[in-house]
């Protein structure tokens, strides 16, 4: 036997490693080991250095992105075109390491004051975005699926944090059983998918549907392989009927943690989407892009009307949420439509990136104020403007962007979202479009409620004591603002990253 | 097209927000610092823009000047195209006289809310807005400048408006948005019926009038409404009325004078040249619905018991005026139709000055109420008269050249538009002249003549009643504050006042600026027509 298995390794191929591609990876892992270590033989006085630290592992990891964009080689492909580091990877990959920085930042003082577990926490963030960044990358159904569970199950745990607190644990607990239902759900999907074209590799299983497409067409297993890779997926950007789990665990985290879900799981969901279905199932169109326009229109809709009726901020984000998660489906559901593919992935990427910023901006805001007002009804931001005016007009910042008011950052994400999908053209595009139109009048709404409060509602009981903000949450609130601004005014700084290019064209897929 | 990339527009419309960021580092409390940065501010803008009226090559009027295309966002082929023609150069120039002339009003009439910091940094933003859509020449870049103003406008009327100030400033601004949103679509479709080249009005409306007739039909529907709302045309209008008068007087001003033209410029420079055959279609329904905003405007004008509210609505009439104007297509028309935007805004944001200095005064608008202003504050009462006569299109005032050269070309609309139409309705606009002189003039007998209100008059002056007397003390602060024009009033009106008289003398002075660009215009709409 032993002799068989020693056979089987004559024809090992050294597999391809790029090691200044893999650095980023490669920082976290080491970090993720230092931070571990350090916080055994740590005092308890001393955990604050445990962001501090996490926050330099972030920072490193962020400069061999830079030096590898900066290069802007081709594209770097690795174990057998199984990983890849791409202009499309790259900037993603940036923005998931600011996110995590965006994140401890914002943590620190919440951690530090509330008492938590501190060195775990940044563990457990760190792990979770080696899974993202790991996501960008994976080519191949098995490095998804890691990649997934890598950046999820630290996440099921940050989530339920505030551990004497039943509703953070009806948080984790809410977000576990149903994250681990999705995976469950992609994982079945998957096997059909490997069951069936032989292979886990994306570009090999891209090329068999497409050939079976072109030939005798899909046959049944591929269809439920697509349709339960979506569900899973679904399940990950909140969309609409997948989505029941967000509003409770988003209310339940601790805030940063929310933050955090909010924007970088989201994101890190529509990024494997992105890529099985760019490069594994692009030929499936007429199987996700019916499926994705409902899910898209669900999405956007029901999120919206449900945000409206709501008086919790965080909750009200929540659906907000996902409602700007349907926007960024809209244009995927017309993504093989003529030339959309190319449109519909600027406007995905772009449409996180510029997110992000402004999402995560409006939770530091609310972290910040709710400092003092200890309360998390929108009511408890009136007369914000009044005492904090340079909270308030971030958060107004912050909030236009997400209403999409030019010139502040996910205008231009919209944009792009619906120029994608006139571009496309049709009936069932131009329906979708008129469909978004109305949505984002009925999200103005809801922003505008928030806006409202601070600028023309007195103080709750006539409280206007200076809100007393650290240092962290105002690098972190500088931070998310000068993106959404820039990003709002000078997009095309990000936009030449999403080369349509690089994701299928390098991979001969597509 | 020749770019000179020539930086005095950019520096004319972004110079404001120098003032912002300096402000911003300026602790609130220090109010008087704040109003001199902002007047200097506005007024170092203006300055810019006199040397933009001073540089502009008036023989070249049809031709855009200062014109500057820079690379903004490539991907979606949208570029910094910016450039000034005759149609633009008078709103311009007039965005950057009325923030300038408020700013200098606000030196001591500060809205009831306080905080003139955030107050005049928003009026600064909103400059930007307002300047920047005169002079984009890409219709993202107009799209941007459009919205910009948006949420400063939203905030002036929400924070430091009256009662009802948070309905009416989430009206205006849904209702805005909902325009804007179908507005976008419109654009976007336009960019793609045109092959998804350029964003660049150039491009466009070259390529805009071989669009298939149904499409453009289609299209000028979308931007319809996103233009109409903001003009607004009946039966867009109803957020006017509540956001006119639950603004502080220097929203209304500015909305009166500046933001609603941003709806007629949009048609006149965007929907009309780049979907001629859409514009032709919808030429009659446009007359038809500016033509009961005309007659509409006015009834509602009789039926009303606030001043503020009566003058919201004679922008409704007058308005339809300017779109009846643009409706016939003709250069007439269209001439007349620009005159008649700076005119009302000359005229109409007059009018709200005085309007809100009565407030000031009497802490109320009710026309039952005011009395006698000319016994008690002549000048005053006056210079309602002039603005009066003014908005009812005497001729010799502004409000003339923007009126009687409507009606007059709606009686040839161009291209073969249903001529029995507009001469129908040329008869019922004339008609809506007369009742704009019944309700100008009745407001003004009703607040102006008469004897003052007794609950107005000074205790001082003996023979008055035992009761008076007793109630003296308490209505003492209340009657201090009556008084004539201040020093400041005189200087923020001065210019409107005097421009009022030399458009309405020498018209000419305006419309050799608008023409050959008119002209350009409708030969370009007319060569879009088969």
């Amino acid at each position: 036997m032993i002799a068989s298995i020693l056979a089987q390794g004559t024809d090992w191929i050294r597999p391809h490693a790029d090691w200044h591609a893999l650095a980023p990876e490669i920082v976290l892992v080491v970090g993720i080991n230092l931070v571990l270590l350090i916080d055994l033989w740590l005092d308890d006085a001393k955990k604050w250095m445990m962001a501090t630290l996490t926050g330099f592992v972030l920072l490193a990891a962020f400069i061999p992105v830079v030096t590898l964009a900066v290069i802007g080689d081709d594209v770097r492909s690795m174990f057998f075109d199984r990983y890849v580091v791409d202009e499309y990877a790259l900037i993603l990959k940036a923005m998931f390491l600011l996110i995590g920085y965006v994140v401890v930042l914002i943590s620190q003082n919440e951690l530090e004051e509330g008492g938590y577990y501190q060195g775990e926490f940044y563990l457990m963030l760190l792990v979770s975005v080696l899974g993202m960044v790991m996501m960008t990358s994976s080519r191949d159904l098995v490095s998804i699926f890691v990649a997934l569970e890598l950046l999820s199950i630290p996440a099921y745990m940050m989530a339920a944090w505030r551990k004497r607190d039943t509703k953070s644990n009806e948080a984790g607990v809410k977000y576990y059983l149903l994250g681990v239902f999705a995976s469950g759900v992609l994982l079945y999907g998957m096997s059909y998918l490997y069951g069936t074209t032989g292979t886990t590799k994306l570009t090999e299983i891209g090329a068999a549907l497409a050939e079976a497409d072109a030939g005798p067409g899909l046959i049944a297993m591929q269809v439920v392989a697509v349709a339960f890779i979506i569900v899973g997926f679904g399940f990950k950007v909140s969309a609409v009927p997948f989505h029941t789990w967000a509003p409770d665990t988003y209310e339940g985290a601790p805030l940063p943690v929310t933050a955090f879900l909010s924007v970088a799981s989201k994101a890190a969901g529509f990024v494997g989407l992105v890529t099985m279905l760019y490069v594994a199932m692009f030929a499936a169109d007429g199987v996700y892009q019916p499926f994705l326009w409902i899910l898209a229109a669900l999405t956007m809709s029901v999120g919206n009307v449900l945000a409206l009726r709501q008086t919790n901020i965080v909750r009200m984000l929540a659906y907000s949420s996902v409602s700007q998660g349907g926007f960024i489906l809209m244009p995927l559901a017309v993504l093989a439509t003529g030339d959309a593919a190319e449109s519909a992935l600027k406007s995905v990427v772009i449409y996180l990136l510029i997110y992000a910023f402004s999402n995560l901006g409006a939770f530091a805001v609310i972290l910040a104020v709710s400092r003092k007002t200890r309360s998390g009804e929108i009511s408890s931001f009136g007369g914000l403007m009044s005492y904090a005016p340079g909270m308030g007009l971030l958060m107004t910042l912050f909030l236009a962007s997400l209403a999409g008011i030019p010139p502040f950052g996910i205008w231009i994400a919209k944009l792009q979202a619906f120029k994608t999908v006139l571009d496309a053209g049709g009936t069932a595009a131009y329906t979708l479009a008129v469909i978004a139109a109305v949505n984002t009048v009925i999200a103005a709404a809801y922003y505008m409620k928030v806006l409202r409060e601070m600028w023309m509602k007195p103080a709750p009981d006539g409280d206007t004591t200076p809100i007393n903000t650290p240092q962290p949450i105002w690098a972190a609130l500088t931070i998310c603002a000068a993106g959404t601004v820039v990003l709002g005014i000078l997009p095309g700084l990000v936009l030449r990253f999403a080369d349509l290019q690089d994701l299928t064209g390098a991979l001969g897929g597509g | 097209m020749d770019y000179s990339n020539n930086a005095l527009l950019t520096i004319g419309t972004f110079l404001p927000l120098v003032g912002v960021l300096i402000m911003m580092f300026i602790p609130g409390s220090d109010e008087r610092a704040h109003k001199q940065i902002a007047i200097i501010t506005s007024g170092a803008t203006l300055a810019v823009g006199i040397y933009t009226l001073i540089q502009f090559d008036y023989g070249n009027s049809a031709t855009l000047q200062f014109a500057v295309n820079e690379e903004w966002i490539e991907v979606i082929k949208s570029n910094y195209i910016i450039g000034l023609d005759g149609i633009s150069l008078p709103l311009y120039v007039l965005s950057m006289a009325v923030t300038f002339l408020v700013a200098v009003y606000t030196w001591n009439n500060v809205p009831d809310a306080g905080n003139p910091k955030a107050f005049l940094m928003l009026m600064l933003v909103l400059q930007v807005g307002m300047a920047g859509s005169f002079i984009a020449q890409d219709l993202i870049l107009f799209f941007v400048f459009f919205e910009l103003v948006l949420l400063p406008m939203y905030f002036m009327i929400g924070v430091w408006g009256g009662e009802d100030r948070q309905y009416a400033s989430l009206k205006f601004f849904l209702y805005t948005m909902f325009g804007s949103a179908l507005m976008l679509v419109a654009f976007l479709a336009l960019f793609f019926q045109t092959g998804a080249e350029s964003f660049s009005f150039e491009h466009l409306m070259a390529a805009g009038a071989l669009i298939d007739h149904d499409v453009q039909v289609w299209i000028f529907a979308g931007m319809f409404i996103g233009f109409a709302v903001k003009v607004p045309m009946f039966p867009f209008h109803t957020w006017l009325p509540d956001a006119h008068t639950q603004a502080p007087t220097q929203g209304s001003v500015i909305l009166a004078a500046i933001l609603l033209k941003l709806g007629t410029y949009g048609f006149v420079r965007i929907a009309l040249p780049m979907l001629p055959q859409g514009a032709h279609e919808w030429a009659p329904v446009i007359g038809i619905l500016a033509v009961i905003g005309i007659i509409y405007g006015a009834l509602g004008c009789l039926a009303q018991t606030d001043m503020k509210r009566l003058i919201a609505f004679s922008s409704v009439a007058h308005m339809g005026f300017v779109m009846l104007g643009i409706s016939t297509l003709t250069t007439f028309g269209i001439n007349a139709a620009l005159f008649g935007m700076v005119a009302h805004g000359l005229i109409t944001g007059m009018l709200f000055f005085v309007a809100g200095s009565i407030k000031h005064r009497y802490h109320t608008l009710e026309i039952k109420r005011l009395s006698g202003l000319l016994i008690q504050m002549p000048k005053m009462g006056w210079i309602l008269g002039f603005a009066a006569m003014a908005s009812l299109g005497l001729p010799g005032l502004a409000g003339f050249w923007g009126e009687f050269p409507v009606i007059l070309a709606a009686y040839s609309p161009a291209f073969g538009v249903n001529e029995a139409l507009f001469r129908t309705l040329m008869v019922i606009a004339a008609m809506g002249t007369v009742l704009a002189a019944g309700y100008l003039l009745w407001l003004f007998q009703r607040t102006a003549m008469g004897d003052p209100n007794p609950e107005f008059v000074s205790h001082d002056e003996p023979a008055q009643s035992l009761s008076a007397a007793a109630n003296h003390g308490a209505d003492a602060d209340h009657h201090d504050e009556i008084h004539d024009v201040t020093i400041v009033e005189w200087i923020a009106w001065m210019p409107f006042l005097v421009a009022i008289v030399v458009f309405g003398v020498y018209p000419q002075l305006m419309f050799k600026v608008m023409d050959p660009a008119v002209i350009q215009l409708v030969e370009r709409v007319g060569n879009g027509i088969p």
